[in-house]
């Protein structure tokens, strides 16, 4: 069968819309986690068909744009030492970092790649032994089995020049911090679909019940995203507060097992800064003591650096959903994808990136 | 997926269509995907092989009226 066509079908997106208007009855605040939902809501107007009184709120979802700046300031000084070759995914390149970003990093002479999968950057280290590959490893719960089993692969190869710069984190700790903030006003949760894919829909009932909050696991078409919109609205108003998984055609309740027993081989589960959230209790993953000789910071005898945030840019709010891109006064100003404030304005994933991208056809309210 | 095969470290591989281009995928997660199956990638690996049953048991929500 086809997989995107019948998700996208106007008739079937008129129908659920009409459902939500018809459910909803007082103002609600939903939540989506994942920055891949934000630009399909972004892309698609989703926000446009829906009742005045339902609004959209875009959490943290976007890994690059969680990543602790300390973190971009050491990717930059590794990169700048002559025997380092630093991968990294492309939309990391533009972040800005304490000293620059990464582009400007390679316009001093650094070696940085572009990287479309950690098995690249091991593949780099296996062709070049003379050279001391970097891996700048970010992402959430979708990312880190790959990054693991990179990991992984080196220690099979035996590989002693290839080392991990880890900053992953993990998703619902960081829903659960939102929702214990005092002055929240998260009503419910559109669960990311692919976090999920990976590890299940377990750590979401207890979410659930602690906060009363309706959660629904949600895929990245028109459709999906509206039917777990329905999903919560229909809950919020009848006063419940389950989860419901509106995404199982990539969703099992156990996740991807072997995904998640490589994760648990390699990580351990830590405390973890989110840039813009603060310290996640649960929220990180760090490598484990018998992988501690791929780890980019131990290797190169590198000690993480604090550093100012930079006092214009609002990323901190929009990424606590507590600030929409367009109403921060440097959104599109001094703000663009050109000369980005913070990384919401260039990862693939950042909101301000999603408002920016399709603000010019009027999708945004 | 277009066809299966293995690379260095013993990690399963398929070379993916995306539209119009083909990558190689790393399969070390689902294993049991086979040619013709649609996948899941993220980053070089394939995260899940999609379910063509549940798919249509989501659209078939639709069917019923609305509560």
């Amino acid at each position: 069968m086809r997989y995107v066509a019948p998700f996208r079908d106007r008739a079937r997106i008129r129908e659920v819309a009409a459902r939500i208007a018809a459910a909803c009855t007082r103002p609600w605040r939903v939540m989506e986690v994942c920055g891949g939902q934000t630009h399909a809501i972004a892309r698609h107007a989703i926000d446009a068909l829906l009742p005045a009184q339902l609004e959209l709120i875009h959490g943290p979802g976007c890994p690059v744009c969680v990543t602790p700046l300390a973190v971009l300031g050491a990717a930059f000084e590794l990169s700048l030492r002559s025997e380092v070759t630093l991968c990294s995914f492309g939309d990391m390149l533009r972040v800005p970092g304490p000293r620059g970003d990464l582009l400007a990093a390679r316009a001093l002479g650094a070696d940085v790649r572009v990287v479309l999968s950690p098995l690249d950057a091991v593949e780099v280290a296996r062709r070049c032994p003379e050279r001391q590959v970097v891996f700048f490893a970010v992402g959430f719960e979708t990312t880190a089995p790959a990054t693991a089993m990179a990991v992984e692969l080196a220690r099979r190869l035996a590989l002693d020049n290839f080392t991990a710069l880890c900053a992953h984190v993990r998703v619902p700790p960081a829903m659960e911090l939102l929702l214990a903030a005092p002055d929240s006003e998260i009503s419910g949760f559109l669960a990311a679909g692919h976090v999920c894919t990976v590890e299940g829909v377990e750590a979401y009932p207890a979410i659930a019940a602690r906060h009363h909050v309706p959660i629904a696991i949600t895929g990245f078409e028109p459709l999906d995203i509206l039917l777990g919109l329905l999903d919560v609205v229909t809950q919020l108003e009848a006063g419940a507060a389950t989860v419901t998984n509106r995404y199982p055609r990539a969703v099992r309740a156990e996740g991807n097992p072997a995904a998640r027993a490589m994760v648990e081989r390699v990580f351990a589960i830590v405390d973890a800064p989110w840039r813009g959230l603060g310290v996640v209790p649960r929220g990180g993953l760090a490598l484990r003591d018998e992988f501690v000789r791929f780890d980019a910071l131990a290797r190169h005898a590198l000690a993480l650096t604090p550093a100012p945030e930079p006092a214009a840019c609002r990323a901190a709010q929009v990424l606590q959903g507590r600030l929409c891109p367009t109403r921060c006064p440097e959104f599109g100003r001094a703000c663009t994808p050109e000369t980005p404030l913070g990384a919401p304005m260039v990862s693939s994933e950042g909101a301000c990136a999603a408002y920016y991208r399709y603000r010019a056809a009027g999708l945004s309210r | 997926m277009l066809e299966r095969f293995e690379r260095a470290g013993g990690l399963p591989f398929a070379r993916v269509e995306f539209g119009a281009i083909a990558r190689e995928v790393c399969l070390a997660y689902t294993p049991e995907a086979a040619v013709g199956d649609y996948v899941i990638v993220h980053v070089g690996f394939a995260i899940a092989r999609l379910d063509e049953e549940a798919a249509r048991r989501t659209l078939a929500l639709l069917e019923e009226p609305a509560p």
